[in-house]
Parts: C-alpha cells; structure tokens; sequence
C-alpha cells in the first residue's frame, strides 16, 4: 500500500518554508518505494505551518511547524508510520481542538483533497451539485440559494437569491457570471486559502449560477498578489474542461458556459463590484454610479451576476447538501456559516469556519489562544480595512451581520485583526485615511480630498498643533465623508477613524513635555466637538489651494 | 516568436490579447511582465491596436499601481504595510529595510539593483509581519531575517 504524504502548496506554508520541507522529503524518499507525496492546500492551521501530514489506518496524523532541519528526526522517529513521539507531532489532524470545533462546510476539502486533482475533488462530494442543477429549472435553482439563506461573503452581504433572481429576470442574449477575487482586505486571506486549497468548488459554483440566470461567459478576476492561486485555477479550468464540466453543453445539459481568469492590477478600489466591471472592460477602476445595478447593466452593458470567491464556492457545497441543510445553521437573518480569519497579534492566527453567532472573545482566546505577545490584547478591528476598531468591553458581541452592524461594526469579509497594548490608536487612524487617499478612485470630493485632508489634521493632532480645533475637525470631515461619498471606500473610512476617537481617546491625547504638569479631565473630547459642520465646499476650496 | 526589441515586445503582447473582451489589461500586464514597465512611447502603439485614444491608454496606466511608466530596479522588495502585518511590527520592518537600503518607498537603490515598494496585504496575515521579494513571498519575517534576505540578493549580483 502507499503511504501518502502531504505537504501544504499554499502560498502561507510556502512563504515560511514549506517548499523546503517537501524537496528535502522528497530527496530523502527517492530510495523509498511506495510513498507518495501530495501538495495539499492548508487546512488554514497557519501557526502549525508547515503543517505535514501522514496518511494511517487511523486517519491523518499532522506534525508541525516543521522546518527542513526538522525531516531527518522526524523520518527518523517513525514518521512514515505516524509515530507521535517527535515533539512536533501534533496527533491526528481532525482532533487537533482549534479544527475539531468548526463547522467546515465552504471549506470541507481544504488542506484534504490534492488541489487539482478532479476525482479527489469528486471523491469529496464534488460536482454532485453541478449534477443536481442540472435537472433542476433556472428558477428551481434560483429559489434554492434563496431558501439557503446566503448572504454575499465579500462584505456587504446582500442575500445572493436575490442577485440571481435580478440577473434571471431581467432578458438578454448575453449574460455574465463574474467572480470577485480580488480580496483587498486587509486580515484576510479565506479567498486566497480556497482558490489554492479547492478549485474546482469555486468553478462548481460559478457553473451552478451560469446555469441557474442563462450566463455563458464567466470571468474570475483574481488579484495579482495571488499568483499561486492564479496557477491552481489555470490548472483545475483546464483539466474542466476536457472533462466537459465547462465549456460547450456542460455535462449534455445543453448549457454552455466558458471560464476565464483574469488578473487585477494592485488597486483596491476593484474589489467594489462595479470598479471590477469597469477594470474587467479593460479602463480605469472608478466606482460607476447605481442605478442600475450590475445585476441589470453589468459588465459590458449585461445582466451580471458578480460574487464573491466565498459565496461561489459555497454554492456547491448548498446544491450538494441542500438548502436546507445549508440554512440549520446560523441565527437570525445571518444563516450558514462563516469563515472568519484570525490575524494579527494572536497566538493561533487561522481560518475558522462556524455558524454565525460565535463570539468575538470565543474566536479571539478560545480559538486565537489570545495574545502572541507578551502584552494583552487592546483593540480589534473587524472586517477589514474600512471596519470598527473594537475595545475589550465589545468583545461579547455575537458575530453576525445584524448584532455587529448594531454597534456601527463591520463583519464584512470576516477578517480579525489583534492589536496588543503597543498600539497607537492615533497612528492607525491616520493609517486609515492614508489607505483611502492612496486607494481612492478619485470620483468624489469627500473621498479623493478629504481622506488627505484627514491625514494631515491626525499629523497636527499628533503634533499638538492646535489640537482641539484639529480634532472638531477631524470629526467633521468624518461625517462629511460619510455622507458625501459615493461608494463604501470614502463613506466607510471613517469608521476605524471614528472608533478609535471613540474608544481610544487617550491616544489622541499624548501629553507633551509641558502638559504632562497639567491636570488632565480639562480636555475636549470628540464627542462633544461635532458642532461645527464643515461643508463639501470647503474641502474642496482647501484641496485645490494645495 | 521572441521579442527582441521593446517594439516587438509590445507588438506580441498587442497580438497575442487583442482578441480578448477587454483586451487592455491583459496586454499591459503582458508588457509589464516582458519589459519591468511600459514604455511610454510605445502607447501609442496599444492605443492604435485598440481604437482608443493616447490619453486614455495612459489614464489607464497610471490609474494602476502594477503599471509602471519607468524601469525598475533588479529586484523588487514588497513591504507590506496593512493593519495585520502592523500588529506584528511591521512598522519596523519597514524602517529597518528603509535605513538598510537608504532608500524610501517607490525608490531604487543607486545602483539600480533594487526598488522598494509598499503593498497593502498580501493574503499572509496569518503568519504576518510579511514581504515579498521579486516572486517569493515570506512571512514571520523579523528584521533580521529581512537584512539577511537584502544580503543575499546583495551578494547574488557578484
Ligand atoms: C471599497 C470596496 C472594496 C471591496 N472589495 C471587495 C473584495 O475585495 N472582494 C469582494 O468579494 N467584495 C469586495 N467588495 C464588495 C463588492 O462591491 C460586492 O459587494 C461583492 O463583490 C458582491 O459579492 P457577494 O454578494 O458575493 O459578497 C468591496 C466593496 C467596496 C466598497
Ligand atoms: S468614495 Fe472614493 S472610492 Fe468611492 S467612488 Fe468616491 S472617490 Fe471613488
Ligand atoms: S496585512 Fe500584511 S499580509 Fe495581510
């Protein structure tokens, strides 16, 4: 029989190590006959990588994070056998606390299943949901997301029946199915981990919903800081293809449908649905007005279907179990579940998929294992680079769309960065506002002007120049942002910058040298300083005089 | 066909993406890739080949942080500076490499050997602090593994 093992080919493993591990294994097994050895995709344990693994009668034994240095001893404590004596030996991988306790559903085959390989994929539930659509009528297939209850993973969480109920509706020849892969966010990387990890779950799903609104053509726009997943997806399209799961009459269901990847170009603004469209077109990345939606005027003028990686890929996990399967978890209006993923300052940083309504302090301690460093936790932001900067006092908060957003959060993309006591809440206000300046596709005043603007009334505050009317203004400008901003990149920056006023008031307050002396409690804080309203106008006169 | 020149260069990658829907992308990032920039005097010749105007081919260009209207250096070291790789010190990574290389950002090395560049995520935030350097990715970079990864590209070049 052959011993089978795996060495994670996913760009995280890799960039601490992992190639190294898999050639010196490799080097060492060429004498022995019998022994294979699979790049896998992570099983997103990102503390334990390089996390390799070994196939016994038992189930997968792990062993991690190993270094090359580390494959003599391993091999030579029995690890072909999965003997558990070496100190980086980890047990079997499924009883392994921080996976045994998710609910793996979008990410069931990551880190098991050989990425590209078709009847691995197959063997793991693949393509049974491709299969049932295929009897089922475009609207049979339509009412079956809607019955899953799932909402849009990419952030704003749209209910995804909906969006393909628009797109089936609405006549023409030529409709479009598009998969946002261009994951900007920051403290994200579920996207990446799938499209590395499980392929062809992201090309089943975009399948489904070419079949279920009438689309022949559908594109994967895919961020070019990803080039491994790039090749991983080249790869499963092809082998699709001849083994007509894509391409001319799918299966001999009579639809055709043709799959393309194609490459961003470092801007974060195309991750919002209707700048991809337009950098899809081949122009530049500006946000177009709606109406009308994508759904109905997409890409190159057609109805256009655009979801995220994670929504995709999930709707082949919802057509192989059912929708009702799908829906038993979760809470309120937030069904299914979530992929969170940990980053930041903690201890175990990795993708935790389970039921909406997990705890904020569960994922940060319980899964996290809390701080990395030798300083507590602080703050967490949420949902990417435009999400709130959370205090400890709301780490209680139960993490669905609608309890979060209740505290003016952000679960977006469902990203969890930890900042520990080091952190200057000042410095990542500014941060945020540099972020948008430097991102903003420029359409808005607000936006474009007042994002600079905001960087340089965070410098004069930090600098105590004039620091309580910078600080009234600093919150002016936030609010003229957000209501003057067409899309969320201007009208959600704010947001981090708001919360660290907030809740990290202190750190807009610096004492200097000569104020340390002074009696503190006399300062103003943001709250009480939103009087002033500062018009677009303004902002504007102030940015064209620079 | 291989390309020779930089005219040649452009011509292929015109040829070979101009059938595409939205073919201008992929015919920059195809320059982008062959030349390390896109020649501003070959615009034209995009512009030509897809029936739009000079302007808006380099709105284009300049609209996107991957399209580079000049050579860069040999090497190009990535720092990223997003809130996951800042929670683990990324900040000091980026101050060491600065002082390391004495250059800033969007700059390169006198020699031309290497150009420094900011980046917002690279996907690895779960084994932040983060850098790219040309193809390879690395994470759980200290600044001492960043200094001795200069160190090797450094010596590379003798
Ligand atoms: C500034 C900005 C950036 C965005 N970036 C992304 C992104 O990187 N990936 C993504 O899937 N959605 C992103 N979105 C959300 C998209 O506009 C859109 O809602 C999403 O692609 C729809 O797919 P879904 O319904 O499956 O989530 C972004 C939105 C904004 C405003
Ligand atoms: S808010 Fe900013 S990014 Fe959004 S459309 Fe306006 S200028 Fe563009
Ligand atoms: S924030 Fe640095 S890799 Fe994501």
């Amino acid at each position: 029989m052959t011993i089978k093992v795996f060495v994670p080919q996913d760009s995280s493993a890799i960039s601490v190590g992992a190639d190294q591990v898999a050639a010196k294994i490799r080097a060492k097994l060429q004498t022995i006959n019998g022994i294979e050895l699979i790049r896998n995709g992570s099983r997103g344990l990102f503390w334990l990588e390089p996390m390799v693994e070994v196939e016994t009668a038992e189930g997968r034994v792990a062993y991690g994070p190993v270094t090359a240095s580390d494959v003599d001893s391993l091999l030579e404590q029995g690890l072909l056998d999965g003997a558990q004596t070496h100190t980086l030996s980890l047990g079997l991988t499924e009883e392994i606390e921080f996976l045994k306790k998710q609910q793996r559903l979008t990410f069931k085959r990551a880190g098991i299943i050989d990425p590209t390989n078709l009847d691995d994929y197959k063997a793991h539930g693949g393509y049974k949901g491709l299969e049932r659509a295929i009897t089922m009528s475009a609207q049979e297939c339509v009412d079956e997301v809607k019955a899953s209850g799932l909402r849009g993973r990419g952030g704003a969480a749209f209910p995804t029946g909906i969006k393909w109920q628009t797109v089936l509706d609405t006549p023409g020849e030529k409709k479009y199915i598009v998969c946002n892969a261009d994951e900007g966010d920051s403290g994200t990387y579920a996207d990446r981990l799938q499209m590395e990890a499980d392929p062809f779950g992201l090309i089943e799903g975009m399948t489904i919903a070419a079949i279920a609104v009438g689309a022949d053509k559908g594109y994967i726009y895919l961020r070019e800081e990803y080039p491994h997943a790039h090749q991983r997806l080249n790869e499963a399209i092809e082998k699709a293809f001849d083994a007509n799961l894509l391409g001319d009459d799918v299966l001999g269901s009579g639809h055709n449908f043709d799959l393309e990847v194609r490459l961003g170009a470092k801007s974060y603004i195309c991750g919002e649905e209707t700048a991809l469209l337009e950098s899809l077109e081949g122009k530049r990345g500006e946000v177009r007005a709606k109406p009308p939606l994508p759904a109905i005027e997409g890409l190159f003028g057609k109805p256009t279907v655009v979801n995220n990686v994670l929504s995709l890929s999930t709707i082949s996990i919802i057509f192989e179990q059912g929708a009702e399967a799908y829906a038993s978890f979760g809470m309120g209006r937030s069904l299914g579940t979530m992929p969170f993923q940990l980053a930041g300052n903690l201890k175990r940083c990795g993708l935790v998929e389970l039921a909406f309504g997990v705890t904020l302090n569960q994922l940060l301690n319980d899964f996290g294992g809390g701080s990395a460093s030798d300083k507590p936790l602080r703050a967490v932001q949420c949902g990417g680079p435009l999400g709130t900067y959370l205090p400890e006092s709301q780490w209680d908060i139960e993490m669905d769309y609608e309890a979060l957003a209740g505290i003016s959060g952000v679960l977006g993309h469902g990203g969890v960065v930890a900042f520990d006591t080091t952190v200057d809440m000042s410095e990542q206000a500014r941060f945020s506002m540099e972020f948008c300046a430097e991102e903003s596709c420029g359409k808005c005043t607000p936006c474009r002007i007042g994002a600079t603007r905001g960087v340089e009334t965070i410098d004069k505050v930090r600098a105590n120049t004039d620091r309580e009317a910078n600080l009234i203004l600093l919150t002016s400008l936030c609010n003229t942002m957000e209501s003057g901003s067409l899309c969320a990149m201007g009208g959600m920056t704010p947001y981090p910058v708001k919360s660290a006023l907030e809740h990290f008031n202190e750190d807009f307050f610096l004492p200097t040298v000569e104020e340390t002396s002074t009696a503190e409690g006399s300062l103003p804080t943001a709250e009480g300083s939103q009087t002033i309203e500062i018009s677009i106008d303004s902002i504007k006169k102030a940015g064209t005089s620079s | 066909m291989i390309a020779n020149t930089k005219q040649q260069a452009v011509l292929l990658a015109i040829d070979e993406n101009k059938h595409l829907e939205g073919a201008l992308l992929p015919i920059l990032h195809r320059i982008q890739h062959d030349l390390g920039h896109i020649p501003s005097e070959h615009v034209i010749d995009i512009a030509e080949a897809l029936n739009l105007s000079r302007a808006e081919v380099h709105g284009v260009i300049t609209f996107y942080h991957s399209f580079k209207t000049e050579p860069r250096g040999k090497h190009v070291i990535e720092v990223c500076r997003a809130e996951s790789c800042q929670a683990k010190g990324g900040r000091a990574i980026e101050a060491a490499v600065k002082a390391k290389l004495e250059i800033d950002f969007d700059q390169t090395t006198d020699d031309g050997e290497i150009t420094l560049e900011p980046v917002y995520c690279l996907g690895n935030c779960a084994c932040s602090p983060a850098v790219k350097i040309d193809s390879q990715l690395y994470g759980r970079v200290t600044e001492e593994s960043v200094s001795d990864l200069i160190d090797s590209l450094k010596a590379e070049q003798h």
